[in-house]
Protein backbone atom coordinates (compact mmCIF):
# COMPACT_ATOMS: atom_id res chain seq x y z
CA UNK A 1 0.00 0.00 0.00
CA UNK A 2 1.07 3.22 -1.31
CA UNK A 3 0.84 6.19 1.66
CA UNK A 4 1.53 10.04 1.20
CA UNK A 5 3.16 11.19 4.07
CA UNK A 6 3.05 15.40 5.10
CA UNK A 7 7.31 15.79 6.25
CA UNK A 8 8.71 19.02 7.50
CA UNK A 9 10.97 20.05 4.45
CA UNK A 10 11.70 23.33 5.09
CA UNK A 11 12.06 25.73 9.18
CA UNK A 12 10.56 28.53 9.55
CA UNK A 13 13.91 30.68 9.10
CA UNK A 14 14.63 29.57 5.62
CA UNK A 15 11.18 29.74 4.01
CA UNK A 16 10.56 33.61 5.94
CA UNK A 17 14.10 34.18 4.15
CA UNK A 18 13.89 32.38 1.17
CA UNK A 19 10.64 34.89 0.42
CA UNK A 20 12.40 37.69 1.38
CA UNK A 21 15.28 36.93 -0.99
CA UNK A 22 12.49 36.25 -4.08
CA UNK A 23 11.22 39.67 -3.33
CA UNK A 24 15.19 41.44 -2.86
CA UNK A 25 16.73 40.05 -5.54
CA UNK A 26 13.79 40.68 -8.34
CA UNK A 27 14.10 44.30 -7.34
CA UNK A 28 17.96 44.04 -7.18
CA UNK A 29 17.73 42.82 -10.78
CA UNK A 30 14.86 44.83 -12.28
CA UNK A 31 16.88 48.05 -10.82
CA UNK A 32 20.06 46.89 -11.74
CA UNK A 33 18.85 46.47 -15.10
CA UNK A 34 17.79 50.01 -15.47
CA UNK A 35 21.19 50.87 -14.14
CA UNK A 36 23.13 49.08 -16.23
CA UNK A 37 20.94 50.75 -18.88
CA UNK A 38 22.48 54.16 -18.16
CA UNK A 39 25.62 52.76 -19.69
CA UNK A 40 25.19 49.61 -21.47
CA UNK A 41 28.69 48.67 -21.74
CA UNK A 42 31.30 46.23 -19.88
CA UNK A 43 35.13 46.30 -19.70
CA UNK A 44 37.93 44.88 -17.84
CA UNK A 45 40.65 46.73 -15.38
CA UNK A 46 40.44 49.50 -13.45
CA UNK A 47 39.22 52.50 -16.39
CA UNK A 48 36.71 52.16 -19.38
CA UNK A 49 37.99 51.47 -22.72
CA UNK A 50 35.22 52.68 -24.23
CA UNK A 51 36.13 51.72 -27.82
CA UNK A 52 36.93 47.99 -26.36
CA UNK A 53 33.92 46.75 -24.53
CA UNK A 54 33.71 43.26 -24.06
CA UNK A 55 30.12 43.45 -24.24
CA UNK A 56 28.23 45.98 -25.06
CA UNK A 57 24.01 46.59 -26.07
CA UNK A 58 23.03 49.17 -28.57
CA UNK A 59 21.00 50.01 -31.67
CA UNK A 60 21.92 51.29 -35.53
CA UNK A 61 20.20 51.42 -38.71
CA UNK A 62 19.90 48.58 -41.39
CA UNK A 63 18.22 49.05 -44.63
CA UNK A 64 16.27 52.27 -43.22
CA UNK A 65 14.99 50.10 -39.80
CA UNK A 66 16.36 50.47 -36.14
CA UNK A 67 18.09 47.00 -35.09
CA UNK A 68 19.08 46.18 -31.56
CA UNK A 69 22.73 45.06 -31.72
CA UNK A 70 24.36 42.98 -29.06
CA UNK A 71 28.01 42.29 -28.82
CA UNK A 72 30.12 39.96 -27.09
CA UNK A 73 33.39 39.04 -27.16
CA UNK A 74 34.00 40.79 -30.82
CA UNK A 75 30.81 39.22 -32.48
CA UNK A 76 27.76 40.98 -32.74
CA UNK A 77 24.28 39.72 -32.78
CA UNK A 78 20.56 41.02 -34.00
CA UNK A 79 19.01 41.10 -30.79
CA UNK A 80 15.96 43.64 -32.04
CA UNK A 81 12.84 43.36 -29.56
CA UNK A 82 14.56 42.43 -26.90
CA UNK A 83 18.01 43.60 -26.45
CA UNK A 84 19.05 47.11 -27.77
CA UNK A 85 15.93 48.74 -29.70
CA UNK A 86 12.37 46.98 -27.87
CA UNK A 87 9.02 48.31 -27.60
CA UNK A 88 5.16 48.16 -28.60
CA UNK A 89 5.03 49.84 -32.08
CA UNK A 90 5.06 53.17 -32.73
CA UNK A 91 6.74 53.36 -28.88
CA UNK A 92 9.65 51.43 -29.71
CA UNK A 93 13.49 52.96 -28.66
CA UNK A 94 16.67 52.62 -28.09
CA UNK A 95 17.20 50.95 -24.96
CA UNK A 96 19.32 48.00 -23.51
CA UNK A 97 17.35 46.22 -21.75
CA UNK A 98 13.63 46.14 -22.40
CA UNK A 99 10.94 47.63 -20.19
CA UNK A 100 9.68 45.35 -19.24
CA UNK A 101 12.91 43.77 -17.61
CA UNK A 102 13.46 47.27 -15.49
CA UNK A 103 12.32 49.36 -12.89
CA UNK A 104 10.99 51.98 -13.03
CA UNK A 105 9.90 50.80 -16.37
CA UNK A 106 10.85 53.68 -18.01
CA UNK A 107 13.99 55.29 -18.39
CA UNK A 108 15.29 56.86 -14.66
CA UNK A 109 18.65 56.04 -13.22
CA UNK A 110 18.12 57.94 -10.08
CA UNK A 111 15.23 56.32 -9.02
CA UNK A 112 16.65 52.85 -10.60
CA UNK A 113 19.74 53.49 -7.92
CA UNK A 114 17.30 54.41 -4.86
CA UNK A 115 15.11 50.70 -5.77
CA UNK A 116 18.47 48.76 -6.20
CA UNK A 117 20.26 50.36 -2.75
CA UNK A 118 17.06 49.89 -0.81
CA UNK A 119 16.71 46.56 -1.80
CA UNK A 120 20.74 45.76 -1.39
CA UNK A 121 20.25 46.35 2.55
CA UNK A 122 17.44 44.00 2.91
CA UNK A 123 19.28 41.70 0.58
CA UNK A 124 22.48 41.85 2.66
CA UNK A 125 20.55 41.79 6.08
CA UNK A 126 18.22 39.29 5.42
CA UNK A 127 21.77 37.03 4.11
CA UNK A 128 23.08 37.43 7.56
CA UNK A 129 20.64 36.67 9.38
CA UNK A 130 20.06 33.65 7.02
CA UNK A 131 23.88 32.85 7.33
CA UNK A 132 24.32 33.24 10.99
CA UNK A 133 21.19 30.70 11.85
CA UNK A 134 22.55 28.34 9.28
CA UNK A 135 25.96 28.23 10.72
CA UNK A 136 25.05 28.20 13.61
CA UNK A 137 21.85 26.31 13.77
CA UNK A 138 23.67 23.48 11.26
CA UNK A 139 21.62 23.86 8.66
CA UNK A 140 24.12 23.95 5.97
CA UNK A 141 26.36 21.19 8.02
CA UNK A 142 23.25 19.15 8.04
CA UNK A 143 20.85 19.81 5.00
CA UNK A 144 23.12 21.63 2.36
CA UNK A 145 26.28 19.70 3.19
CA UNK A 146 26.79 17.21 0.38
CA UNK A 147 27.95 13.39 2.24
CA UNK A 148 30.49 11.20 1.52
CA UNK A 149 28.48 8.62 -0.86
CA UNK A 150 26.65 12.04 -2.70
CA UNK A 151 29.98 13.39 -3.98
CA UNK A 152 31.65 9.96 -5.13
CA UNK A 153 31.35 10.38 -9.29
CA UNK A 154 29.34 7.69 -9.65
CA UNK A 155 26.37 9.27 -7.61
CA UNK A 156 26.85 12.45 -9.69
CA UNK A 157 26.25 11.05 -12.51
CA UNK A 158 23.78 8.88 -11.62
CA UNK A 159 21.81 12.16 -10.54
CA UNK A 160 22.18 13.72 -13.79
CA UNK A 161 21.23 11.20 -15.75
CA UNK A 162 18.17 11.11 -13.38
CA UNK A 163 17.25 14.84 -13.77
CA UNK A 164 18.01 14.78 -17.15
CA UNK A 165 15.77 12.33 -17.68
CA UNK A 166 13.02 14.30 -15.37
CA UNK A 167 13.24 11.10 -12.76
CA UNK A 168 13.52 12.74 -9.50
CA UNK A 169 14.34 11.03 -5.86
CA UNK A 170 11.40 9.35 -4.41
CA UNK A 171 9.96 7.79 -1.23
CA UNK A 172 12.16 7.92 1.79
CA UNK A 173 14.96 9.64 -0.65
CA UNK A 174 13.19 12.06 -1.35
CA UNK A 175 13.14 13.48 2.18
CA UNK A 176 16.74 15.26 1.89
CA UNK A 177 18.01 17.03 -0.85
CA UNK A 178 19.93 15.53 -3.52
CA UNK A 179 23.23 16.10 -4.23
CA UNK A 180 23.05 18.52 -7.14
CA UNK A 181 20.45 20.39 -5.20
CA UNK A 182 23.11 20.59 -2.51
CA UNK A 183 25.84 21.76 -4.73
CA UNK A 184 23.87 24.44 -6.46
CA UNK A 185 22.24 25.66 -3.32
CA UNK A 186 25.88 26.14 -1.65
CA UNK A 187 27.22 27.88 -4.82
CA UNK A 188 24.33 30.34 -4.91
CA UNK A 189 24.31 30.88 -1.11
CA UNK A 190 27.83 30.58 -0.07
CA UNK A 191 29.34 32.24 -3.71
CA UNK A 192 27.51 34.28 -6.33
CA UNK A 193 25.37 35.74 -3.31
CA UNK A 194 28.37 36.73 -2.09
CA UNK A 195 30.00 37.91 -4.60
CA UNK A 196 27.37 40.48 -6.06
CA UNK A 197 27.85 42.28 -2.79
CA UNK A 198 31.49 41.95 -2.88
CA UNK A 199 31.62 43.35 -6.43
CA UNK A 200 28.54 46.06 -5.55
CA UNK A 201 30.53 47.19 -3.02
CA UNK A 202 34.22 47.12 -4.91
CA UNK A 203 31.87 49.96 -7.17
CA UNK A 204 31.71 52.28 -4.21
CA UNK A 205 34.29 55.31 -4.61
CA UNK A 206 33.62 56.10 -0.38
CA UNK A 207 34.15 52.06 0.48
CA UNK A 208 37.25 51.92 -1.89
CA UNK A 209 39.11 54.17 0.65
CA UNK A 210 38.15 51.66 3.49
CA UNK A 211 38.66 48.13 1.65
CA UNK A 212 41.33 48.99 -1.63
CA UNK A 213 42.07 45.35 -1.64
CA UNK A 214 38.51 44.84 -3.36
CA UNK A 215 39.85 46.89 -6.12
CA UNK A 216 43.25 44.34 -6.49
CA UNK A 217 40.81 41.53 -5.97
CA UNK A 218 38.71 41.64 -8.61
CA UNK A 219 41.37 43.51 -10.66
CA UNK A 220 39.57 47.14 -10.55
CA UNK A 221 35.90 48.59 -10.78
CA UNK A 222 35.55 48.39 -14.20
CA UNK A 223 36.76 43.91 -13.60
CA UNK A 224 34.00 44.22 -10.29
CA UNK A 225 31.05 45.56 -12.58
CA UNK A 226 31.65 43.04 -15.07
CA UNK A 227 32.19 40.62 -12.30
CA UNK A 228 28.58 41.90 -11.04
CA UNK A 229 26.76 41.30 -14.30
CA UNK A 230 28.39 37.71 -14.94
CA UNK A 231 27.08 36.51 -11.30
CA UNK A 232 24.01 38.17 -11.84
CA UNK A 233 23.29 36.54 -15.03
CA UNK A 234 24.35 32.80 -13.47
CA UNK A 235 21.86 34.18 -10.52
CA UNK A 236 19.48 34.40 -13.64
CA UNK A 237 20.27 31.20 -15.04
CA UNK A 238 20.40 29.15 -11.71
CA UNK A 239 16.48 31.03 -11.21
CA UNK A 240 15.11 29.52 -14.43
CA UNK A 241 16.52 25.92 -13.92
CA UNK A 242 15.52 26.47 -10.10
CA UNK A 243 11.59 27.12 -11.57
CA UNK A 244 11.72 24.25 -13.95
CA UNK A 245 12.82 21.69 -11.46
CA UNK A 246 10.27 23.06 -9.09
CA UNK A 247 7.63 22.59 -11.98
CA UNK A 248 8.73 18.76 -13.17
CA UNK A 249 9.11 17.92 -9.75
CA UNK A 250 5.98 19.00 -8.38
CA UNK A 251 5.36 22.65 -8.80
CA UNK A 252 1.97 22.33 -6.02
CA UNK A 253 3.90 20.27 -3.72
CA UNK A 254 7.11 22.32 -4.05
CA UNK A 255 5.48 25.92 -3.52
CA UNK A 256 3.14 24.62 -0.21
CA UNK A 257 6.70 23.37 1.05
CA UNK A 258 8.09 26.27 0.53
CA UNK A 259 5.42 28.06 2.07
CA UNK A 260 3.68 26.01 5.58
CA UNK A 261 7.13 23.93 5.16
CA UNK A 262 5.39 20.65 4.82
CA UNK A 263 6.64 18.47 2.00
CA UNK A 264 4.24 15.28 0.68
CA UNK A 265 6.37 12.09 -0.06
CA UNK A 266 4.97 8.75 -0.96
CA UNK A 267 6.10 5.64 1.09
CA UNK A 268 5.45 2.23 1.10
CA UNK A 269 3.42 0.02 3.55
CA UNK A 270 2.87 1.70 7.56
CA UNK A 271 4.33 4.81 8.63
CA UNK A 272 4.54 7.06 11.37
CA UNK A 273 3.94 10.71 11.30
CA UNK A 274 1.17 12.68 9.59
CA UNK A 275 -0.41 10.50 7.25
CA UNK A 276 -2.98 11.71 4.48
CA UNK A 277 -3.63 9.02 1.71
CA UNK A 278 -2.92 8.98 -1.58
CA UNK A 279 -5.15 10.14 -3.99
CA UNK A 280 -6.24 13.44 -1.75
CA UNK A 281 -4.42 16.13 -2.47
CA UNK A 282 -2.37 17.04 -5.28
CA UNK A 283 -0.99 14.11 -7.16
CA UNK A 284 1.37 15.06 -10.48
CA UNK B 1 -5.34 18.64 -15.66
CA UNK B 2 -3.22 17.35 -18.03
CA UNK B 3 -0.01 19.06 -18.36
CA UNK B 4 -0.35 21.05 -21.34
CA UNK B 5 -3.56 22.41 -19.77
CA UNK B 6 -1.40 23.06 -16.91
CA UNK B 7 1.53 24.57 -18.48
CA UNK B 8 -1.52 27.12 -20.33
CA UNK B 9 -2.34 28.21 -17.44
CA UNK B 10 0.65 28.51 -15.59
CA UNK B 11 2.07 30.64 -18.32
CA UNK B 12 -1.02 32.87 -18.21
CA UNK B 13 -0.94 33.30 -14.30
CA UNK B 14 3.30 34.25 -14.62
CA UNK B 15 2.42 37.09 -16.97
CA UNK B 16 -0.61 38.37 -15.30
CA UNK B 17 1.37 38.50 -12.20
CA UNK B 18 4.33 40.18 -13.99
CA UNK B 19 2.26 42.17 -15.37
CA UNK B 20 0.82 42.77 -11.55
CA UNK B 21 4.33 43.53 -10.40
CA UNK B 22 5.43 45.87 -13.10
CA UNK B 23 2.63 47.98 -12.44
CA UNK B 24 2.95 47.93 -8.49
CA UNK B 25 6.79 48.86 -8.86
CA UNK B 26 5.97 51.98 -11.72
CA UNK B 27 3.51 53.26 -8.62
CA UNK B 28 5.77 53.35 -6.14
CA UNK B 29 8.45 54.59 -8.50
CA UNK B 30 5.76 57.59 -9.33
CA UNK B 31 4.79 58.46 -5.68
CA UNK B 32 6.10 60.93 -3.36
CA UNK B 33 5.75 58.66 -0.59
CA UNK B 34 7.01 55.72 -2.37
CA UNK B 35 10.40 57.61 -3.45
CA UNK B 36 10.36 58.76 -0.06
CA UNK B 37 10.70 55.51 1.09
CA UNK B 38 13.36 53.83 -1.02
CA UNK B 39 15.42 56.89 -0.27
CA UNK B 40 15.47 56.13 3.50
CA UNK B 41 18.47 53.96 2.55
CA UNK B 42 20.35 56.54 1.15
CA UNK B 43 20.92 58.50 4.97
CA UNK B 44 21.69 54.14 6.42
CA UNK B 45 24.09 54.29 3.46
CA UNK B 46 25.81 57.26 4.32
CA UNK B 47 26.04 56.69 8.16
CA UNK B 48 27.41 52.90 7.27
CA UNK B 49 29.99 53.97 5.23
CA UNK B 50 31.18 56.95 7.50
CA UNK B 51 31.30 54.64 10.46
CA UNK B 52 33.86 51.74 7.90
CA UNK B 53 35.60 54.50 6.28
CA UNK B 54 38.31 56.82 7.96
CA UNK B 55 37.77 60.58 7.68
CA UNK B 56 41.43 60.45 6.32
CA UNK B 57 41.14 57.60 4.64
CA UNK B 58 42.21 57.83 0.79
CA UNK B 59 40.85 56.75 -2.71
CA UNK B 60 43.52 54.89 -4.54
CA UNK B 61 46.29 56.63 -7.05
CA UNK B 62 47.30 55.29 -10.10
CA UNK B 63 50.46 54.89 -11.87
CA UNK B 64 50.77 57.44 -14.55
CA UNK B 65 50.59 55.11 -17.45
CA UNK B 66 47.01 54.45 -16.45
CA UNK B 67 45.93 57.92 -17.10
CA UNK B 68 42.58 57.80 -19.58
CA UNK B 69 43.51 58.62 -23.04
CA UNK B 70 40.11 60.32 -23.59
CA UNK B 71 38.75 61.17 -20.47
CA UNK B 72 34.95 61.58 -21.33
CA UNK B 73 33.61 64.94 -20.85
CA UNK B 74 29.71 64.76 -19.30
CA UNK B 75 27.52 67.41 -18.40
CA UNK B 76 28.01 70.83 -19.35
CA UNK B 77 31.27 70.86 -21.74
CA UNK B 78 31.22 74.26 -23.74
CA UNK B 79 28.87 76.69 -21.44
CA UNK B 80 26.98 79.48 -23.38
CA UNK B 81 26.24 81.31 -19.98
CA UNK B 82 27.28 85.46 -20.69
CA UNK B 83 29.75 85.93 -17.87
CA UNK B 84 31.33 82.52 -18.58
CA UNK B 85 31.81 82.82 -22.01
CA UNK B 86 33.45 86.93 -21.50
CA UNK B 87 35.63 84.87 -18.55
CA UNK B 88 37.00 82.44 -21.53
CA UNK B 89 37.00 85.07 -24.20
CA UNK B 90 39.91 87.10 -21.76
CA UNK B 91 41.64 84.00 -20.67
CA UNK B 92 40.28 84.07 -17.06
CA UNK B 93 42.74 86.90 -16.48
CA UNK B 94 39.72 88.83 -14.52
CA UNK B 95 38.41 85.55 -13.06
CA UNK B 96 38.27 85.49 -9.72
CA UNK B 97 37.23 82.73 -7.19
CA UNK B 98 34.79 84.06 -4.04
CA UNK B 99 34.95 82.47 -0.74
CA UNK B 100 32.12 83.86 1.84
CA UNK B 101 29.01 82.44 3.58
CA UNK B 102 29.96 81.79 7.44
CA UNK B 103 33.30 82.20 7.14
CA UNK B 104 35.20 84.61 9.62
CA UNK B 105 37.33 86.23 6.60
CA UNK B 106 35.99 86.06 3.01
CA UNK B 107 37.80 85.83 0.02
CA UNK B 108 38.73 86.57 -3.64
CA UNK B 109 41.24 85.25 -5.61
CA UNK B 110 42.83 85.05 -9.24
CA UNK B 111 43.89 82.36 -10.72
CA UNK B 112 47.67 82.93 -9.84
CA UNK B 113 46.93 83.66 -6.40
CA UNK B 114 45.12 80.36 -5.82
CA UNK B 115 48.19 78.62 -7.67
CA UNK B 116 50.39 79.88 -4.79
CA UNK B 117 48.54 78.14 -2.12
CA UNK B 118 49.34 74.67 -0.67
CA UNK B 119 48.62 72.18 -3.87
CA UNK B 120 48.62 68.78 -4.43
CA UNK B 121 48.59 66.94 -7.71
CA UNK B 122 47.13 63.18 -7.87
CA UNK B 123 46.49 60.13 -10.32
CA UNK B 124 42.81 59.55 -9.39
CA UNK B 125 39.48 57.66 -10.90
CA UNK B 126 36.77 59.31 -12.09
CA UNK B 127 33.40 57.54 -12.08
CA UNK B 128 30.40 58.47 -13.77
CA UNK B 129 27.06 57.90 -11.81
CA UNK B 130 26.00 56.18 -15.36
CA UNK B 131 28.61 53.09 -14.71
CA UNK B 132 32.18 53.93 -16.45
CA UNK B 133 35.43 55.23 -15.16
CA UNK B 134 38.13 57.50 -16.50
CA UNK B 135 41.62 58.00 -14.91
CA UNK B 136 43.47 61.51 -14.85
CA UNK B 137 45.72 63.45 -12.81
CA UNK B 138 44.67 66.45 -11.24
CA UNK B 139 46.41 69.40 -9.68
CA UNK B 140 44.63 71.78 -7.16
CA UNK B 141 44.79 73.81 -4.26
CA UNK B 142 43.63 71.88 -1.39
CA UNK B 143 40.30 72.81 0.18
CA UNK B 144 40.93 72.42 4.03
CA UNK B 145 44.00 75.28 4.11
CA UNK B 146 41.26 77.88 1.93
CA UNK B 147 38.57 77.09 4.23
CA UNK B 148 41.30 77.70 7.30
CA UNK B 149 42.24 80.69 5.41
CA UNK B 150 38.83 82.07 5.51
CA UNK B 151 37.93 80.85 9.08
CA UNK B 152 34.81 78.77 9.29
CA UNK B 153 32.61 79.82 11.52
CA UNK B 154 31.18 77.67 13.92
CA UNK B 155 27.88 77.24 12.48
CA UNK B 156 29.38 76.28 8.80
CA UNK B 157 28.39 72.37 8.43
CA UNK B 158 28.63 72.43 4.48
CA UNK B 159 30.38 73.66 1.64
CA UNK B 160 28.39 75.03 -1.45
CA UNK B 161 29.92 75.30 -4.80
CA UNK B 162 28.41 77.59 -7.37
CA UNK B 163 28.69 77.38 -10.64
CA UNK B 164 29.06 79.06 -13.93
CA UNK B 165 26.80 76.33 -16.06
CA UNK B 166 23.44 76.20 -16.58
CA UNK B 167 23.06 72.71 -17.21
CA UNK B 168 19.38 72.98 -16.23
CA UNK B 169 18.70 75.94 -18.68
CA UNK B 170 19.52 79.70 -17.99
CA UNK B 171 16.83 81.33 -16.45
CA UNK B 172 16.45 84.83 -15.16
CA UNK B 173 16.64 83.50 -11.55
CA UNK B 174 19.45 81.21 -11.91
CA UNK B 175 17.52 78.15 -11.34
CA UNK B 176 18.97 75.94 -14.12
CA UNK B 177 22.74 76.61 -12.38
CA UNK B 178 24.81 73.63 -11.54
CA UNK B 179 25.64 73.20 -7.93
CA UNK B 180 27.04 71.26 -5.47
CA UNK B 181 28.00 70.63 -1.82
CA UNK B 182 29.72 68.49 0.30
CA UNK B 183 29.90 68.70 3.95
CA UNK B 184 33.60 68.87 6.08
CA UNK B 185 34.51 65.60 6.36
CA UNK B 186 34.76 65.47 2.62
CA UNK B 187 35.78 69.53 2.54
CA UNK B 188 38.92 68.93 4.64
CA UNK B 189 39.90 65.49 3.19
CA UNK B 190 43.35 65.57 2.23
CA UNK B 191 42.58 64.75 -1.53
CA UNK B 192 39.44 67.27 -1.42
CA UNK B 193 41.39 69.87 -4.19
CA UNK B 194 39.87 72.79 -6.40
CA UNK B 195 41.68 71.45 -9.62
CA UNK B 196 42.89 73.99 -11.89
CA UNK B 197 45.17 71.31 -14.28
CA UNK B 198 44.45 67.96 -15.56
CA UNK B 199 47.08 65.95 -16.88
CA UNK B 200 50.06 69.17 -16.45
CA UNK B 201 47.93 71.07 -18.86
CA UNK B 202 45.34 74.22 -17.70
CA UNK B 203 42.25 72.79 -16.84
CA UNK B 204 40.37 72.39 -20.59
CA UNK B 205 36.81 73.73 -20.71
CA UNK B 206 35.16 70.34 -21.28
CA UNK B 207 36.45 69.77 -17.94
CA UNK B 208 36.10 72.64 -16.10
CA UNK B 209 37.85 75.41 -16.68
CA UNK B 210 39.28 77.20 -15.09
CA UNK B 211 38.53 75.27 -11.63
CA UNK B 212 36.56 72.31 -10.69
CA UNK B 213 36.26 70.40 -7.42
CA UNK B 214 37.61 67.05 -6.74
CA UNK B 215 36.07 64.69 -3.71
CA UNK B 216 37.63 61.53 -4.89
CA UNK B 217 35.63 59.41 -2.41
CA UNK B 218 32.12 60.56 -4.36
CA UNK B 219 30.90 59.83 -8.22
CA UNK B 220 31.20 61.88 -10.95
CA UNK B 221 27.96 64.72 -10.35
CA UNK B 222 30.09 65.50 -7.08
CA UNK B 223 32.87 67.04 -9.09
CA UNK B 224 31.85 70.43 -10.11
CA UNK B 225 32.52 72.06 -12.86
CA UNK B 226 33.80 75.45 -13.79
CA UNK B 227 33.38 76.74 -10.13
CA UNK B 228 32.93 80.56 -9.49
CA UNK B 229 31.99 80.84 -5.54
CA UNK B 230 32.46 79.22 -2.32
CA UNK B 231 30.01 79.51 0.12
CA UNK B 232 29.73 78.20 3.99
CA UNK B 233 26.54 77.50 5.19
CA UNK B 234 24.72 76.06 7.74
CA UNK B 235 22.40 74.52 6.36
CA UNK B 236 21.22 74.02 2.35
CA UNK B 237 17.71 73.94 1.81
CA UNK B 238 17.00 77.28 0.94
CA UNK B 239 19.19 76.89 -2.12
CA UNK B 240 18.00 75.52 -5.60
CA UNK B 241 15.72 72.37 -4.82
CA UNK B 242 17.04 72.41 -1.27
CA UNK B 243 18.67 68.82 -2.02
CA UNK B 244 21.88 70.21 -2.09
CA UNK B 245 22.71 70.01 -5.77
CA UNK B 246 21.67 70.24 -9.24
CA UNK B 247 21.57 66.42 -9.52
CA UNK B 248 20.18 65.97 -5.94
CA UNK B 249 17.36 68.18 -6.76
CA UNK B 250 16.39 65.81 -9.35
CA UNK B 251 16.68 62.95 -7.54
CA UNK B 252 20.22 61.37 -7.10
CA UNK B 253 21.98 61.06 -3.90
CA UNK B 254 23.71 63.95 -1.75
CA UNK B 255 26.20 61.28 -0.57
CA UNK B 256 27.46 59.97 -3.87
CA UNK B 257 29.87 57.43 -1.94
CA UNK B 258 28.04 54.48 -3.71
Amino acid sequence: MKTRLLVRRHSGMTRLTHWINVLALSLLLMSGLQIFNAHPALYWGAKSTFDRPWLSIGAAERAGRPVGLTQVAGKTFETTGVLGWSGKPGAARRQAFPAWATVPSWRDLASGRRWHFFFAWLFVINGLIYLAWSLIGGHIRRDLWPTRAQLRPRHILHEIVTHAQLKFPKGEEARSYNVLQKLSYLAVALGLLPLMVATGLTMSPGFNAAAPWLLDLFGGRQSARSIHFICASLIVLFIIVHLAMVVASGTWNNIRSMITGRYAIDVGGDVEGEVERAGQGESA
Amino acid sequence: MNSAHRRGWLKGAGASLGALWIAACDRVSGSRQGQGVLARAEGLTRRAQRLVVDRKALAREFSPTLISANFRANGSTNPSDPDYVAHRANGFADWKLVIDGLVERPLSLSLAELMAEPARTQITRHDCVEGWSDIAKWTGARLGPLLDKAGLKREARYIVFHCADSLGGQHADGSGRYYESVDLIDAYHPQTLLAYAMNGQPLPVAHGAPLRLRVERQLGYKQAKYVMRLEAVADFAHLGGGKGGFWEDRGYEWYAGI
